[in-house]
């Protein structure tokens, strides 16, 4: 009864765009997400909170199939991006992930220039037929990401040479310079100062006008502030998931009310 | 007992000071500072036992890069030519010649010596052959003044680097006292002298009776080219074997057996690959016995499980964030390990794969099996492809065959040649911290 996820009062304005059924991952023996459905507004900021080890990571990384590197991880269920199920054998994690980008909590740059690092990704896929058009896309991207004015001068010096947050808004440039839909993150904000934190927020914030965001974090206070809709996990468990308003003032489940008092996790 | 009925002022801590160090602090200093002396004395011993060895190599091995040489101004007449030539001992002849010139130049310069023929040959070594070679050689200079300079004989040659003393010796056929006294004689007048011995460095080996014109050169040519070989070899195997098992293949007991096979084969001595190419590549493939390409191939298989031990840890040491990084943006699984994680693993690669052929270089073992050892280069190579096929020596296998010979005078050959053994491998390790510095990336 607890695992039902409260769906009735959602007030749904945006479509779908990913919708996950009945989702089980298992790492070998263990089963890691049990019976997760729920479906992902486009053009909106969902945050995944819950304690340390409830599954949030992992059911985040199933929607880009990360996971797919790891030999023992095994996922039934259905997810669907746009109507299309990801898991089919027809399609190619790469493509997957072109239109899935991804950012990490730790902030990883390339041991490259900060030209290079969000020019790998068009690259790659193709998306600039010339330098022109490959600077354009690297200088739109790194607007996008709030840091263009703090490297427009230095295109050429390491990524790794920046600071924290710095170098964690270059990870999200560096994720929207391949065009994403989606872009899944993980804890974007935990290696941050509160002022790295506070610029990547207000980035998030301005991303939602044109991806679906999906959020992993450790601070209800995060999720509260950045996010529309909140899903919260516990125990591999899928325990309630709607607006983050009404999550955070006046919650169905009382483990989740319990977790945002701080009675759990 | 911490119960509530016990006074808490029961077992008061005792007053103790800052400046006064108790028994236990004191007992854990004396055991760090006893650790610490252990460290300095097992450095100590090393470093001692290093120097010796440098010193006692490069003692012995000196000798090898200076010959004694013998400078006579010689001229032969047609007329001494063709009776030479038609005489039974054609080379006797020829040194008969040189020696009464050599008498005749010490006479010009005061000097009486009593010295017949075998007296002569056991100070200049056998000078007809060289002679006659010249003449054949260049039939032009005939009736004008040569200066040649020849090399002396072992023993003279040890004479002149204080191995052979008046005092040590004994009459032999090789030396007798009386001829130190000609010796002594020759070298007050300037013509045995010690010379700068290029020969050594560039030449071949020669017969077992003549160390003087003994050289490295053509078997420095010989590990060359297996180098070559094991380089070409064993780096794109290595490497791309690597990178299979450590980024694409499955974790199962399969892979796992593999793993430890090869860690098993790191261990294996070095003569067991070369039994192993003697029975496949010479036997089985009659691939050319003696040759830097068979040599190069046994190499290879010894230095394979070298590069991939030594890949496979600069590859697991990459993080697993870039990978991340890249599939993140859409890289395939080859694209992220060729475009993000090789480069980052390439100074570990580099540095693996030039300790594994400076490995190679200096292994003696497995080319006493393919016939490399024993075997008298004659000369280099003519081309690059017979640099593989023809019949060559390599370092390591020359100073065996050196050190195996009787003549003495090979012994400081042999000296010699590890010297220069011990310079390139030098030379390789400086290049493998060299590339590890420069392509060294942090992130």
């Amino acid at each position: 009864m607890y695992d039902q996820p409260n769906l009735e009062s959602t007030v749904s304005q945006n479509d779908i765009k990913i919708s996950a059924d009945k989702v089980q991952v298992y790492y070998g023996e263990n089963h890691a997400i049990k019976d997760v459905s729920v479906e992902i507004e486009d053009k909106t900021v969902t945050a995944f909170i819950g304690p340390s080890g409830c599954g949030k990571s992992t059911f985040l990384r199933t929607l880009n199939r990360m996971n797919d590197t790891i030999d023992i991880c095994r996922v039934e269920g259905n997810i669907n991006l746009d109507g299309e199920d990801i898991y089919d054998p027809k399609v190619d994690p790469v493509q997957l992930r072109a239109k899935v980008g991804m950012v990490f909590q730790k902030p990883n740059p390339f041991p490259k220039s900060i030209y290079d690092n969000i020019a790998y990704g068009p690259r790659i896929h193709g998306l600039a037929s010339s330098k022109a058009e490959l600077d354009e896309i690297v200088e739109k991207s790194l607007r996008r990401g709030a840091i263009w004015e703090e490297v427009k001068d230095r295109l050429h010096a390491p990524g790794t040479g920046l600071s924290g947050g710095q170098q964690q808004r270059l990870c999200i440039a560096r994720a929207i310079a391949t065009e994403p839909e989606v872009l899944l993150m993980d804890e974007p904000c935990s290696a941050l100062d509160p002022i790295a934190t506070a610029q990547v927020e207000e980035l998030i914030d301005e991303l939602r006008s044109r991806y679906s965001v999906v959020i992993v974090t450790h601070s209800m206070q995060q999720a509260a502030r950045v996010s529309q809709k909140t899903a919260f996990f516990h125990l591999g468990n899928l325990v309630e998931y709607d607006d983050t308003s009404k999550i955070f003032t006046n919650p169905t489940d009382e483990r989740t009310e319990s977790y945002i008092t701080g009675r759990i996790g | 007992m911490t119960d509530a009925s016990v006074t808490p002022t029961a077992a008061p801590k005792p007053n103790t000071s800052l400046h006064q160090t108790d028994a236990r602090t004191r007992k854990r200093n004396a055991a760090e500072k006893r650790f610490k002396a252990y460290g300095i004395a097992a450095i100590l011993v090393g470093v001692t036992f290093l120097v010796i060895l440098a010193v006692s190599i490069i003692r012995s091995g000196l000798p090898a890069f200076t010959q004694t040489v013998i400078s006579v101004p010689f001229t032969l007449t047609q007329e001494q030519f063709d009776d030479a030539e038609s005489q039974l001992f054609k080379t006797k002849a020829y040194s008969g010649h040189f020696n009464s010139a050599l008498v005749e130049t010490l006479k010009a310069e005061g000097l009486e010596v009593s010295a017949d023929a075998k007296a002569f040959e056991r100070i200049l070594g056998k000078t007809g052959g060289t002679l006659r070679e010249f003449y054949a050689e260049n039939p032009d200079k005939l009736g004008q003044e040569v200066d040649f300079e020849l090399s002396a004989s072992s023993r003279v040659d040890g004479y002149m680097n204080g191995r052979v003393t008046r005092e040590n010796m004994e009459d032999s056929r090789f030396l007798e006292k009386a001829d130190l006294d000609t010796v002594d004689a020759l070298i007050e007048v300037g013509i045995i002298k010690e010379a700068f011995n290029w020969n050594f460095i560039t030449g071949a080996d020669s017969g077992v009776d003549n160390p003087g014109g003994a050289g490295i050169g053509a078997s420095v040519v010989g590990s060359f080219f297996m180098m070559l070989v094991v380089l070409f070899l064993s780096l794109p195997i290595g490497v791309a074997a690597s990178i299979y098992l450590e980024e694409f293949a499955p974790q199962n007991k399969f892979t796992d057996l593999i793993e430890v096979n090869i860690s098993n084969l790191a261990a294996v001595p070095s003569i067991v690959f070369g039994i192993l190419g003697l029975a496949v590549f010479i036997q089985f493939m009659h691939l050319p016995q003696s040759a830097p390409l068979v040599g190069g191939l046994v190499l290879t298989l010894m230095t394979l499980p070298t590069i991939i031990i030594s890949t496979r840890a600069s590859l697991k040491a990459v993080p697993p964030s870039i990978r991340d990084a890249a599939l993140g943006v859409g890289a395939s699984k080859m694209q992220a390990v060729f475009h993000h994680v090789l480069p980052l693993a390439m100074p570990g690669i580099l540095t693996g794969t030039i300790i594994g052929l400076a490995q190679a270089l200096g292994e003696t073992a497995p080319l006493l099996l393919i016939g490399m050892v024993g075997f008298v280069a004659r000369g280099y190579p003519d081309g690059f492809i017979a640099g593989f096929t023809e019949p060559n020596s390599a370092m390591p296998a020359q100073i065996y065959t050196w050190a195996a010979r009787a003549d003495v005078g090979f012994y400081e050959k042999a000296w010699g040649g590890i010297i220069i053994l011990l310079l390139f491998l030098l030379t390789m390790n400086i290049l493998a911290v060299i590339l590890r510095r420069r392509f060294e990336r942090r992130w």
